[in-house]
């Protein structure tokens, strides 16, 4: 039996969670998280202060699709998301559950080809999945609340994110594949991506299935 | 050869041209914090190089104390009025949707064609200067075609960065987090502790805390990748594939899309969760989660099952 290590660098975990729960800023609440496992594991302040910098900086690459965001902006000022709820407002067959149960099958499909960066909540979502499904619920129920509003644009997320989380790894060279299999192939095991993709299948047919029926049941 | 630096440099500009379009704001609640911000945020992008660790960590601490205070706050960047963007939806009618399909097309081309072009285009970062091409190429042709005012581009892209709030640096904040978190060796003391929640000889169990770690430390972490090696080294491989004779393959795929199953639940995946809210305006910051929680359970529950029944025959 292994000794069991120190526990402190643990510290930080404990922050994040209290921290969420509590509601707190989530910018201040990880930047406590940073300092509370960096001095548990016994580094000095400034020490944790340029490891946090180096980290920022070498994960710049992760704020790279804000450059979407001037695009999106110059669609919206054209009318582009009027122009969605009006079409389907007078589509009387697009449901919001219709409309959502396409996007979804849509997002699998097309992230299963390895196509992620087709869709998203910036280029997508926002201008026009978000105002369809509310035009088509506000169409279907006129007295709608703006928590309900809320609620189907929040499904609109959802949706999303489903689609690309349980479609993704049935394309061979997406990342998560790639890890699995340089992690077994460190411990000496030799799988090949197609096996491992193969295995994402089941779970993408359920994503749909799951998901589908709850979408099925929304209520305008 | 284009790669990650010509984007950072690309990002970098649009950021300080934010920080400009904020100063010049007279009606800005929070003028001077919000440009300070914007311009803190450029030059991590165009100069975080020079700046060391310490001082992109120092930087990094002035964004999170101005956003603190409000920062980057909301002005009133000039756009459309509801009566501009009526008559534009009658004169262009659903021609309005062509230009939205400009990025995914170049993201899409890019990906195909720039592995031809020799040593133009940084192999591994095909994706992203696909993305930073399309966003150049629509904003092009939206301006020639739409001949909006020419500041148009700047102040529509800060009216949404303004939407979204200090949630724009929390994704790149959350990596950092990561990485220091593999500096501490969290994972390392999760992994060793994990296999003593397991009962001895219980395939059901061990099963269950594999599945369940995963998803567990995939909300905590924000992030499935980051539980993976940690799960996969505490329990799977050494329990479930070595211990109990499981398939690898089956044990490692699904796995994965267990851990998947928490991030739909973390606050901690920002991009997917946080990001989206504030992008839609939901005044519930949680509210994307809510939606997905039943979709994420039920998932977790096929995933669990399907290791159990399959991965042991």
């Amino acid at each position: 039996m292994t000794s069991v290590p120190s526990l402190w660098p643990l510290i930080g975990i404990a922050i994040v969670v209290i921290g969420f729960a509590l509601r707190a800023n989530p910018l201040a609440v990880v930047v406590a998280a940073a300092f509370g496992s960096g001095l548990g594991a016994g580094l000095s302040i400034p020490e944790v202060v340029a490891a946090m910098g180096k980290a920022f900086h070498q994960n710049r690459y992760v704020s790279v699709p804000w450059l979407a965001l001037p695009v999106i902006g110059l669609m919206e000022r054209a009318g582009l998301q009027e122009q969605a709820a009006a079409l389907i407002a007078r589509t009387k067959a697009a449901t919001s559950s219709r409309i959502l149960l396409i996007y979804l099958g849509f997002r699998q499909i097309t992230a299963a080809l390895g196509l992620t960066q087709i869709a998203g909540h910036a280029q997508t979502v926002r201008p026009l999945l978000a105002p369809m499904v509310e035009a088509a619920a506000a169409r279907d129920k006129p007295d709608i609340s703006d928590d309900e509003r809320n609620q189907v644009k929040a499904m609109a997320a959802a949706t999303d994110n489903v689609g690309i989380f349980f479609g993704e790894d049935i394309f061979l060279a997406i990342a998560s594949i790639l890890l699995i299999k340089g992690f077994l192939e460190s411990a000496g095991i030799f799988v090949q991506p197609f096996d491992l993709s193969v295995w994402a299948i089941p779970t993408a047919l359920a994503a749909f299935a799951v998901h589908g029926t709850r979408l099925w049941r929304l209520k305008p | 050869m284009i790669g990650l630096p010509v984007l950072y440099a690309l990002a970098g500009l649009v950021f300080g041209s934010w920080a400009v379009a904020t100063l010049l704001d007279r009606q800005h609640g929070k003028r001077l914090a919000g440009a300070a911000f914007w311009a803190l945020l450029a030059a991590e992008f165009l100069a975080g190089d020079a700046l060391g660790n310490m001082g992109n960590g120092l930087l990094l601490l002035a964004l999170v104390a101005l956003a603190l205070l409000g920062a980057p706050g909301k002005g009133q960047p000039a756009t459309s009025s509801a009566s501009d963007r009526s008559a534009s939806t009658a004169a262009h009618g659903n021609r309005l949707f062509l230009p939205a399909l400009i990025m995914p097309a170049v993201a899409l081309g890019g990906t195909f064609l720039f592995p031809h072009l020799g040593q133009l285009v940084d192999p591994k970062q095909v994706t992203l200067v696909g993305l930073g091409l399309g966003a150049l190429i629509a904003v092009a042709v939206l301006m020639l075609w739409l001949r909006p005012p020419p500041s148009a581009a700047v102040q529509e892209g800060r009216r949404l960065a303004e939407g979204v709030g200090w949630a724009m640096i929390l994704p790149q904040m959350l990596a950092s987090l990561g990485a220091l978190f593999a500096v501490a060796g969290v994972g390392n003391i999760v992994g060793a502790l994990a296999p003593l929640a397991i009962p001895e000889g219980s395939r059901l169990a061990a099963v269950l805390v594999f599945t369940g770690g995963m998803a567990i430390f995939t909300i905590m972490m924000g992030n499935a990748f980051a539980a993976f090696p940690v799960m996969m080294g505490g329990i799977g491989l050494p329990v479930l594939v070595l211990g109990l004779g499981g398939n690898p393959v089956v044990v490692g795929a699904v796995g994965m899309l267990a851990g998947f199953c928490g991030t739909l639940l973390s606050p901690m995946a920002a991009n997917f969760n946080i990001v989206p809210a504030a992008l839609l305006n939901l005044p519930d910051r949680y509210a994307v989660i809510r939606a997905q929680w039943p979709t994420a359970v039920l998932l977790w529950l096929f995933n669990t099952a399907m290791i159990w029944g399959f991965a042991f025959r």
